[in-house]
């Protein structure tokens, strides 16, 4: 290779590697950016909340919050019913066979009960709420973003986060927890049914095992994760939504880029927070 | 540094950038209580942007905002919400609340600000929708009513509060010439027997003169013109001249 060759080699190459570091470094700014907004928009709905408390004045109107609780809830249970029905189902199969090899079949009741309980259903109720109540949230106060609404509640002097945010934000974060029960109530019914079926293990025999194996620090760490993941949805989706530019295309770009951003978080969050639970509280 | 008790709103050398383009750019004027101040200009001049910085939707890059004694740039969102309640404010698209019935829209105000009772809450709906000339409407979803509808049920939630500064953006627009001229009629109502402030926005010359105890013209993000409806009529500012020719030689090619 020539001399000229080469210093064509580096002068192109020079150029590519400083855009490719602008580009990482854009995407970090635009991230710190984004999590600055979150962090801004919990803390700002937090003060309208406490603004409101100390003029001696319910900050959340109880039927807008049954309403949310409803929507999010009781709106979501036979999707969540259906899909943990299936994974317990799959789940007991898939591990019953693995464990008759080893001739320990009969410990497939305590490893769904367990695994289904601090990991399976708390995640899996996160992505379907991610997916289902996040995308409504985003979709919801992105139209009325686009269409002025959310100028005229805070021009009114009503507190937009805390009319529209706090609501739907509590609604998930409470209803979360409950969905991710119903969860594991659903892959266990699915895993004991299968179990009869294919492994041979009676019904009472199943929940005895669950009995045994399960522990309350099980359902406290799926628990305090739902929780978490409520939480974490519940905030990105409303602040997708707020943020929305760009009326009805910026709407649907606003709703994808939620429920991508939540399940990811969800997902992250989940392992962070297993480490963190095997580390301290093994 | 607070403005003079008799000002009701005072904006002090505010700009205003969007990206790097200037759209206000060392905006001053002043409107006293009971006053109707017009603010005219070309369409992307500001007029509406100047609004929203008046009811603190967006924040002056420079300079200052005052409602009464009040600099709107120094509050805090709390402060600020106490502020706005004694601001109605006029949208252009009417901004009504589209999963809530027209009660429902007029209403939420008074329910999320006041300690009114139910029964005070629907009289007074009944009574504000009355002023707008709208009835048997309560019931029905903003989706179902004519935009100039919705733009009277705005206004009637506008004045919800019975606010001291009413704010319109466009308030005439898109409305037929009777209904345009009940808006008219209101907002002189509001001035002479409550006593109400008015900044209003608007194309319109004839709702301008209307209503109109003083007029401003907007241009380059400065206010060019600030004086009478007669001084604006006879002004000599090119852009005044030639919005003014404009207008009647509309009127004139009319049949």
């Amino acid at each position: 290779m020539s001399d000229d060759a080469s210093l064509n080699q580096e002068g192109a190459a020079e150029p590519e590697e400083i855009s490719f570091i602008g580009r990482v470094g854009s995407l970090a700014i635009s991230a710190l950016q984004e999590i600055g907004c979150l962090v801004w928009m919990i803390k700002e709905t937090g003060a309208e909340v406490r603004d409101r408390v100390m003029r001696g004045r319910s900050p959340i109107r109880l039927e807008q919050l049954f309403y949310q609780c409803d929507r999010v809830g009781v709106g979501s249970v036979p999707m969540v019913i259906l899909l943990s029905l299936f994974i317990g189902l799959t789940m007991a199969m898939l591990t019953g066979y693995q464990l008759e090899i080893f001739g320990i079949v009969t410990l497939v009741p305590g490893v769904v009960s367990v695994s289904f309980t601090r990991e399976m259903a708390p995640l899996f109720t996160g992505i379907v709420l991610a997916s289902r109540v996040g995308a409504a949230y985003t979709a919801e106060l992105g139209a009325m973003t686009a269409g002025g609404e959310v100028d005229a509640i805070e021009g009114m002097g009503i507190g937009a986060l805390r009319y529209l945010v706090a609501p739907r934000f509590l609604a998930i974060f409470l209803m979360t927890p409950c969905l991710s029960m119903v969860s594991v109530i659903s892959g266990i019914c699915g895993a004991a049914f299968i179990s009869s079926i294919l492994l041979h293990l009676s019904y009472g025999y199943f929940y005895d095992q669950v009995v045994k194996y399960l522990l309350m620090k099980d359902v406290l760490a799926g628990g305090m994760k739902s929780l978490l993941f409520g939480g974490i949805i519940g905030v990105i989706a409303c602040y997708k939504g707020l943020a929305v530019q760009g009326g009805a295309v910026g709407v649907g770009t606003a709703t994808t880029s939620s429920v991508v951003t939540a399940i990811c978080a969800v997902i992250a969050c989940d392992s962070i927070s297993n480490i963190l639970i095997v580390t301290f509280f093994p | 540094m607070n403005s003079t008790p008799e000002t009701m709103v005072e904006m002090r050398g505010v700009e205003l950038m969007f990206s790097d383009k200037a759209v206000l750019d060392g905006v001053n004027f002043s409107v006293r209580a009971e006053e109707v101040l017009v603010i005219m200009g070309m369409s992307g001049s500001g007029k509406s942007t100047l609004l929203s910085l008046l009811m603190g939707l967006l924040e002056p890059n420079k300079g200052s905002i005052f409602f009464k004694k009040e600099n709107l740039t120094q509050l805090s969102r709390a402060e600020l919400n106490a502020v706005r309640m004694q601001i109605g404010m006029v949208y252009q698209n009417a901004a009504l609340l589209s999963s809530l019935t027209v009660q429902q829209n007029i209403a939420l105000p008074l329910e999320e600000l006041s300690d009114k009772s139910r029964e005070e809450i629907d009289t007074l709906v009944d009574q504000k929708l009355e002023m707008v000339g709208l009835k048997d409407i309560r019931n029905k979803l903003p989706s179902e009513l004519s935009g100039g509808m919705q733009k009277r049920v705005g206004l009637a939630r506008a004045l919800a509060m019975d606010p001291k500064l009413v704010l319109f953006d466009e308030p005439s627009a898109g409305l037929d010439p009777i209904n345009s001229k009940l808006i008219d009629d209101l907002i002189i109502r509001l001035r002479t027997e409550q006593k109400v402030t008015s900044i209003v926005v608007t194309h319109e010359m004839d709702n301008a003169f209307a209503v109109a105890t003083r007029m401003a013209f907007l241009d380059g993000g400065k206010i060019v013109f600030d004086g009478t409806p007669e001084e604006f009529r006879h002004s000599r500012l090119p852009i005044i001249i030639s919005f003014l020719s404009s207008f009647s030689n509309h009127r004139k090619s009319t049949p």
